[in-house]
């Protein structure tokens, strides 16, 4: 044996490689946010929206038709505080992971928030996206590159209703 | 709104990676160790048997195991599939076997790669070697892939 140091640990990679060809909603939805629009898909039967926009929906099992734009601005469900680096996530630590509910939207999607001290996030608190400029929209969801908190009062859990 | 019927299409890549960082433990620990001296090593069970890679713990009664014994580094192809079209991911960029080799002084067989260029070239019971990755790191792609004993 070497004097180097017994190995300890292994890096083992998990890699899956699509490529993703948007149709329908999601066509929709990307054509959309490339011009600073956030528009989701109404349930004909449980009238829930869903953003980004779902060609179905998941609880009735039946197609979206109505399109919806809906705000920038939403209200934290649940968060995360991120301590332990991640290889790929180039981001200083620690950093908030935050599920965001649109107004408008009946979906929370998870999404960055940037601009706070971590130990200030709260359910129910106030975002805004902070989107890139405008020159540099695609048709990417990326556009938006993260969340801040606004200057709104928060919305009590309560009102939170099932997100919490 | 436009239709997505008369819109552009939109295709990107799309991928999902994430890599694991795992702790391999005092056993696994000394397989990588020794692969990186270009050794292979397996456990040896109560029963007497070989297993490779070797586990911590029995299979059969959970006992925890400690006999080192080193094995190979030849073997034995114990059982094969030919990959015609290697994606980006496999070890070798050409046409290659996936085997199950049971080195000498193994009772188990190794998943790796086997490369004799061409199909009709492998068979089971055929002899194996390892061949070695250059700079050696403490992982299993220390062994490049296996090749025929014989091969020049």
């Amino acid at each position: 044996m070497s004097e180097e140091e017994p190995v300890r640990s292994i890096v083992t990679p998990t890699r899956l490689e699509y490529e993703f060809t948007a149709a329908g909603a999601h066509a929709e939805f990307l054509e959309n946010v490339a011009r600073g629009r956030l528009v989701g898909k109404r349930c004909p039967r449980c009238e829930k929206v869903y953003v980004p926009a779902r060609p179905n929906c998941p609880r009735c099992g039946i197609a979206t038709v109505e399109s919806v734009e809906v705000s920038d601005r939403g209200t934290i469900t649940t968060f995360c505080i991120v301590r332990v680096p991640s290889e790929n996530i180039d981001l200083e630590l620690p950093y908030c992971a935050a599920n965001v509910l649109l107004d408008g939207s009946d979906m929370p999607f998870i999404t960055l928030l940037q601009e706070c001290r971590v130990e200030d996030v709260r359910i129910g608190m106030r975002v805004e996206a902070v989107w890139k400029p405008e020159e540099e929209w695609q048709p990417t969801f990326e556009n938006i590159r993260h969340f801040r908190p606004c200057d709104e009062p928060d919305i009590p859990v309560e009102k939170l209703g099932a997100w919490v | 709104m436009s239709s997505a019927d008369s819109g552009p299409t939109f295709s990107a890549p799309h991928v999902v990676e994430y890599d694991y960082r795992r702790s391999v433990g005092p056993v696994l620990g000394r397989f990588f160790t020794e692969l990186r001296e270009r050794r292979i090593v397996g456990i040896r069970r109560d029963n007497g048997s070989v297993l490779v890679p070797p586990a911590e713990y029995d299979p059969d009664s959970g006992e925890s195991l400690s006999e080192i014994v080193p094995v190979g580094p030849t073997g034995v192809v114990a059982s094969w599939a030919w990959v015609s079209k290697p994606s980006a991911k496999h070890p070798l960029d050409r046409p290659f076997a996936w085997a199950l080799i049971r080195l000498d002084g193994a009772d188990t067989a190794l998943l790796h790669a086997v490369d004799t260029g061409r199909e009709s070239a492998m068979s089971t019971g055929m002899r194996v070697r390892p061949r070695w990755r250059e700079a050696t790191k403490g992982e299993i792609h220390d062994i490049e892939c296996f090749e025929p004993e014989d091969a020049s």
